[in-house]
């Protein structure tokens, strides 16, 4: 009993330490003097990487799911007669739940698994030592511009998915199922509130991306610097920001709609 | 500080979790000279440059940079200081996506304003001193190791720097690759001036271009000075490590519980 609090003890301080350690690490990583020049081109460089190289499976999967959406809307739907009901429901699925929700577990798997096997193996190969040595501080050069670009790109690749997944759900809705083209973007355009809607997709968007963003450099940044260590990195930063996010979507949900 | 010496290490202690690494060590390292810097495998011959380049912070005593306190810099300062230091690491440590001009290029075009023909004619200037001005445009994954660790070489003396750390140069080294090294290193020191730390286990190479050693042993200095008087030196833990022989003060095997315990 003893041994299995003491378990439980270390656990938690080491889960706590290692909140403490990421929370420096972005701090430092994010904030102070820098070259704005420099780092935004090294942003800049970074967004095509995490976020124009991601564009295809998202995409891809923003059609697919948006006709899904139809198709399962159209069935339910059609029991109540409410069919011209679709636009609306795909729509508020899409920017109110799916849209944030999937992209980010998209990012996180695509994205965030790249970022830190990247910089897992710059630092096994001795590179970010080898930029301290030289002067440079491997948190701003490194962690910072990857930072910034996971979180410029995941709103608007969550956009591009919404946009891109109501599209697949009129493809389906009107052009397959015949549901009337007028009343599906009209019933869509109605319901759908800029604010309440949108707006509060995009703030879950952007937590997702803070979140997963962090937990990817983070785990690149302190992994074990050899082979074993990367791929143990790489696997916790898709559970932990896969869990992060779903965790982080019933609070923000809670409070956006819930009325809590 | 004495007025010779450019490094200053006293009275450090430093463990790995539960694993005493230094107890007490104290070292000079000399300006201007080559040391060397010997011992056993696990000793901590890299983990005394990491301290020296504030890498790593000790859990006791001093460690001095021409002066200054390594262990009490600010992170911003900590990065000033090393921009006097270079530093060539066992792998090399290239930057992968660059290629070789860019990497010897690096430290000009984040330390300085020059513009892109007089860093042009430096990076060419560097590496035509290690002899590697042909591969200007090819990227480090085209490089033999030891073409790589000339790179990586260029590159650390690229803002010439006031002293210079090789981190295991020689490993791996054909004949040909670590006498060229070897003269290198020699050569860089008395064209420079630099202030220059080799850590190696190529022994009697090594203590053929250094002016002082430095031997690590059992978490402490188990010699220092010229490598003419260690090579004469009758202390047992020396003339085990200068003759390989398995026996002596310098423990082969890892602390553990004994065999007979063990297997039964």
């Amino acid at each position: 009993m003893i041994d299995w609090i003491a378990g439980v003890g270390r656990s938690t301080l080491s889960q706590v330490s290692d909140l403490g350690r990421a929370s420096l690490m972005l701090m430092q990583a994010i904030f102070g003097r820098s070259n704005v020049g420099v780092y935004g081109r090294l942003t800049v460089d970074q967004i095509y990487a995490v976020g124009v190289l991601s564009l295809s499976i998202i995409i891809v999967s923003g059609l697919f799911i948006g006709m899904v959406l139809g198709l399962q809307g159209y069935t339910i739907l059609t029991d109540y007669g409410s069919e011209q009901a679709l636009g609306q429901m795909v729509a508020l699925s899409l920017t109110r739940e799916l849209g944030p929700v999937v992209t980010a577990l998209l990012f996180a798997g695509r994205a965030g698994s790249a970022l830190t096997a990247e910089i897992g193996l710059m630092k096994a190969t001795e590179q970010l030592a080898s930029l301290e040595m030289i002067g440079v501080d491997p948190l701003r050069r490194v962690v910072a511009p990857r930072f910034w670009a996971g979180v410029i790109s995941l709103p608007i690749l969550s956009l591009i998915f919404v946009s891109v997944g109501c599209l697949g759900g009129a493809l389906v809705g009107v052009s397959w199922l015949g549901v009337d083209s007028g009343s599906f973007w009209a019933n869509m355009q109605a319901s759908v509130d800029f604010f309440d809607d949108v707006f509060n997709g995009m703030i879950k968007s952007v937590v997702f991306a803070i979140v997963v963003t962090w937990i990817a450099v983070y785990q690149g940044y302190d992994l074990v610097p050899t082979s074993e260590g990367i791929a143990r990195a790489t696997t916790k930063t898709v559970v932990y920001a896969s869990l992060a996010v779903l965790g982080l979507d019933f609070f923000l949900t809670a409070v956006m709609f819930g009325e809590i | 500080m004495t007025a010779s010496a450019f490094v200053e290490i006293e009275d450090v202690g430093f463990r790995r979790d539960r694993r005493v690494i230094y107890d007490g060590l104290n070292a000079t390292v000399p300006r201007g000279k080559i040391t060397a810097i010997v011992g056993p495998s696990g000793t901590g011959k890299t983990t005394l440059l990491r301290l020296i380049g504030g890498q790593l912070k000790p859990e006791s005593g001093d460690v001095r940079v021409d002066g200054v306190s390594v262990q009490s810099l600010k992170r911003a300062e900590l990065f000033q200081l090393r921009k006097r230091m270079g530093m060539l690491f066992q792998s090399g440590a290239l930057f992968a996506e660059l290629s070789v001009f860019e990497n010897v290029a690096f430290p000009l075009r984040v330390h300085t304003d020059l513009d892109d023909e007089l860093i042009r004619l430096i990076v060419l200037m560097k590496l035509e001193a290690v002899g590697l001005r042909g591969a200007v445009d090819l990227v480090p994954s085209e490089l033999s190791g030891g073409m790589q660790r000339r790179v990586a070489l260029a590159r650390a003396i690229a803002l010439d720097p006031e002293m210079i750390m090789y981190d295991e140069p020689f490993a791996g080294q054909d004949p040909i690759g670590l006498g060229v090294l070897l003269s290198l290193v020699k050569q860089l020191n008395q064209a420079l001036g630099l202030t220059s730390l080799v850590v190696s286990h190529d022994l009697q190479e090594t203590l053929s271009i250094a002016d002082h050693v430095i031997m690590i042993a059992n978490n402490r200095v188990a010699f220092e000075g010229s490598p003419a008087v260690m090579q004469s030196s009758n202390d047992p833990l020396v003339q085990q490590f200068l003759h390989g022989s398995p026996d002596g003060p310098v423990r082969f095997h890892f602390p553990a519980p004994a065999l007979e315990d063990a297997l039964s």
